[in-house]
């Protein structure tokens, strides 16, 4: 499949809404539900994605579409789900739907990460997409389990004495592959290629699939609202957000930049969020990110058997 | 139609055995657990054709229930205390999104401290959720509420509580007499579920955003929903005593025809007070009691009818409504009493975590309230059975 292609397949997230400009959420969305034919239905955290498409009266969701709560999408779904499967052995149904939930990182790594690893643990044939802005941006840019060392956020704001969140990232892509589900990827908007073809394998795994999925945000990273992209791309050819799939407990890089690895400074100079780090007194911080960024990567590698 | 001695929790997963919901999201929780566990085996047993998932919290088992119910199934839960005060968030979101869920709730005292016995601090706290709330005297009533209140649940497309008293009623054995299984189907009837979400060819967005120019709108809608529930009670019991032989009403007024001093009650104090009752009785007082079987939609008339012309009346509470005056059945009640102005009414607080509420203890209310005929009520708010 090509763009040309990709382009034709029907819409499932309509346009109009009132996302912002450059957001890379609905990009996320629109090409994972290219990822199925099939009926599928669709739960969403609280947060951007679900405030700014589902305004009443109005609605962008062209599929059956469910928001519960804020830390309840999958549980919310594993309750479709469970519906779906009764009422089709009951040959109330007899379709082949899929199932499909949207949470930004906070209502994935922290607040509903209980209700993500219980429906992941009971089996559930679901497909989890979380789309990782690395802040509470719809509340306002506050921190999250997500949120990368040394950003500068609301509640980690960077001042005289503090340089923003003091903590790295949570790797929640291990979290999840921890329960041993059949599918678990991690993708971004840059290589929709890649990330289509991640959503198609995710659909078509009998069994809970889960795909994490950067989402640079204009506001609440600080870049031009154009560059969603590069900065998406940077995150992987950084190797701080590197794309790999885990299938069946089998690791593979997806992709490998091999002596073409870019220092971590060629993303963070782009985002407002890390502009304090190039003051001279804060030189140490952006070396403590890049090393960490290296072990990650080094493990990573050993972990899919790259040398 | 035979007795059989069963629990409480016992009678009530055996309505669901009968009833047969397509999806049971629940999580453990003393003393709701032997409800998942009859349902469980039933299910095991291959007696029942829905799903039970067993999830990981009292949150996601009511984020399941919304879920499954929004897909199109007839759900059904359980809870009691923590598990309930955890789930609350989704209890009002199920509320508001017309969501016919039934839940049997086996009261239990909320923590701090932690106790696991009775008292009704648990449903109480959630009276203003958009749930319709009726209270079991009896293992019997425990099995019969899940019953009526599924069919009134699809018939309001409201959700609905139906509590029965942790331990006492829930884990004591009692003789129930189980109706013929075809006779609930049949009275039950087919779910026919509203905009399902697992209609994809006619796709529905469910929970959008609601701001100020229409939430009001809908929260007046889900109000007259609760307010259209009364008169949807008296239809639903109407055919369901016509076809179990019942006299469910609303309440249920017990040697009420010329009682002067009145118990208002709820749940298994009313059997207690029913003993006292019938002995007061027999030394000519003129003593009644005014069980709700149904609080919400709270029955504001029929109580207003019930005890307009009693001289004194005591309304117990099993809950503490810390700051107010008074606990919540007394407010409401002498609220509803404003304008009929003769009866003197008091309030005990009692049974707080589990704490015994005997013979005595009633006996000794009617005589307090007996009292008052001929003087003032010294104090509104009285403890029943604490050490002071």
């Amino acid at each position: 499949m090509n763009l040309k292609e990709l382009s034709k397949k029907p819409e499932r997230l309509a346009p109009g809404h009132r996302m912002c400009p450059g957001c890379a959420a609905t990009i996320i969305a629109r090409i994972v539900m290219k990822g199925t034919e099939n009926p599928l239905v669709v739960s969403c955290a609280t947060g951007c994605l679900e405030v700014s498409t589902t305004i009443y009266p109005y609605t962008a969701w062209r599929v059956p579409w469910i928001h519960n709560a804020f830390e309840n999408a999958a549980a919310t779904l594993s309750g479709v789900e469970t519906a779906y499967n009764v009422l089709k052995k009951k040959g109330k149904i007899n379709k082949d739907i899929k199932f499909l939930a949207f949470g930004g990182d906070g209502g994935t790594y922290d607040i509903g990460l209980q209700s993500l690893s219980g429906t992941l643990e009971r089996g559930h044939d679901v497909v989890y997409v979380c789309y990782d802005n690395e802040a509470y941006m719809n509340t306002g840019v506050q921190r999250s389990g997500s949120t990368p060392f040394s950003a500068n956020t609301k509640t980690t704001p960077a001042g005289k004495v503090k340089q923003g969140k003091e903590e790295f990232k949570k790797d929640l892509t291990a979290v999840v592959a921890g329960h041993h589900i059949p599918y678990v990827a991690q993708a971004s908007p840059h290589n929709y290629m890649d990330l289509l073809r991640k959503a198609e394998k995710a659909f078509n795994t009998k069994g809970p699939a889960f795909i994490n999925v950067i989402s640079p945000c204009v506001p609440g990273w600080g870049y031009p609202m154009n560059k969603t992209l590069e900065i998406a791309k940077l995150a992987v050819e950084t190797c701080f957000w590197p794309l790999y799939e885990i299938e069946n407990d089998e690791w593979k890089l997806n992709y490998d930049p091999k002596d073409k690895k870019k220092p971590i400074t060629d993303w963070i100079k782009e985002q407002a969020r890390f502009k304090h780090l190039f003051k001279p007194e804060n030189e140490h911080l952006i070396e403590k990110i890049q090393s960490h960024v290296d072990k990650e990567w080094d493990a990573l590698k050993k972990r899919c058997g790259v040398q | 139609m035979k007795k059989t001695a069963m629990t409480g929790t016992e009678a009530v997963a055996n309505a669901m055995r009968q009833i047969d919901p397509d999806v049971v999201p629940a999580y453990p929780i003393t003393p709701q657990t032997e409800i998942m566990h009859g349902y469980a085996k039933f299910l095991s047993d291959g007696k029942v054709t829905g799903e039970l998932i067993r999830v990981e919290s009292e949150h996601s088992a009511m984020s399941a229930s919304v879920g499954a119910s929004c897909a199109g199934a007839r759900v059904m839960t359980a809870t009691a205390a923590n598990g309930l005060a955890l789930m609350w968030e989704i209890v009002y979101i199920a509320a508001s999104m017309r969501l016919p869920i039934v839940m049997s709730v086996v009261n239990r005292a909320l923590s701090g401290p932690i106790n696991i016995h009775c008292d009704h601090s648990d449903s109480m706290g959630c009276r203003d959720s958009g749930w319709i709330q009726m209270y079991a005297e009896n293992n019997q009533e425990a099995y019969e509420n899940a019953i009526l209140g599924m069919r009134l649940a699809e018939k309001a497309r409201l959700p609905v509580m139906s509590c029965l008293d942790g331990f006492i009623t829930s884990h004591a054995v009692e003789p129930v007499t189980l109706f013929e299984d075809q006779s609930v189907k049949d009275f039950i009837g087919e779910h026919i579920p509203d905009h399902p979400l697992l209609d994809t060819d006619n796709p529905t967005t469910h929970g959008p955003l609601d701001l100020f120019d229409y939430y009001f709108e809908h929260k007046r809608k889900q109000s007259q929903g609760m307010f259209d529930a009364k008169s949807l009670f008296k239809e639903v019991a109407a055919e369901y005593n016509q076809r179990f032989g019942r006299d469910i009403k609303e309440l249920e007024e017990y040697s009420m025809d010329d009682a002067e001093t009145v118990i208002v009650a709820l749940s298994s104090t009313c059997g207690t007070a029913k003993v006292v009752v019938d002995s007061l009785r027999e030394q000519g007082k003129k003593v009644g009691l005014l069980k709700l079987r149904l609080f919400r939609p709270f029955p504001m008339n029929e109580i207003k009818e019930a005890l307009k012309s009693r001289k004194v009346i005591a309304v117990l509470d099993r809950v503490e409504s810390f700051g107010a005056f008074g606990g919540p059945l007394f407010s409401e009640i002498r609220s509803a009493l404003y304008e009929s102005g003769s009866p003197k009414i008091v309030n005990y607080i009692y049974g707080l975590g589990g704490r015994e509420i005997d013979t005595k203890m009633i006996e000794r209310v009617y005589e307090e309230i007996e009292s008052y005929k001929n003087k003032e009520i010294e104090e509104y708010i009285k403890y029943l059975g604490v050490r002071e």
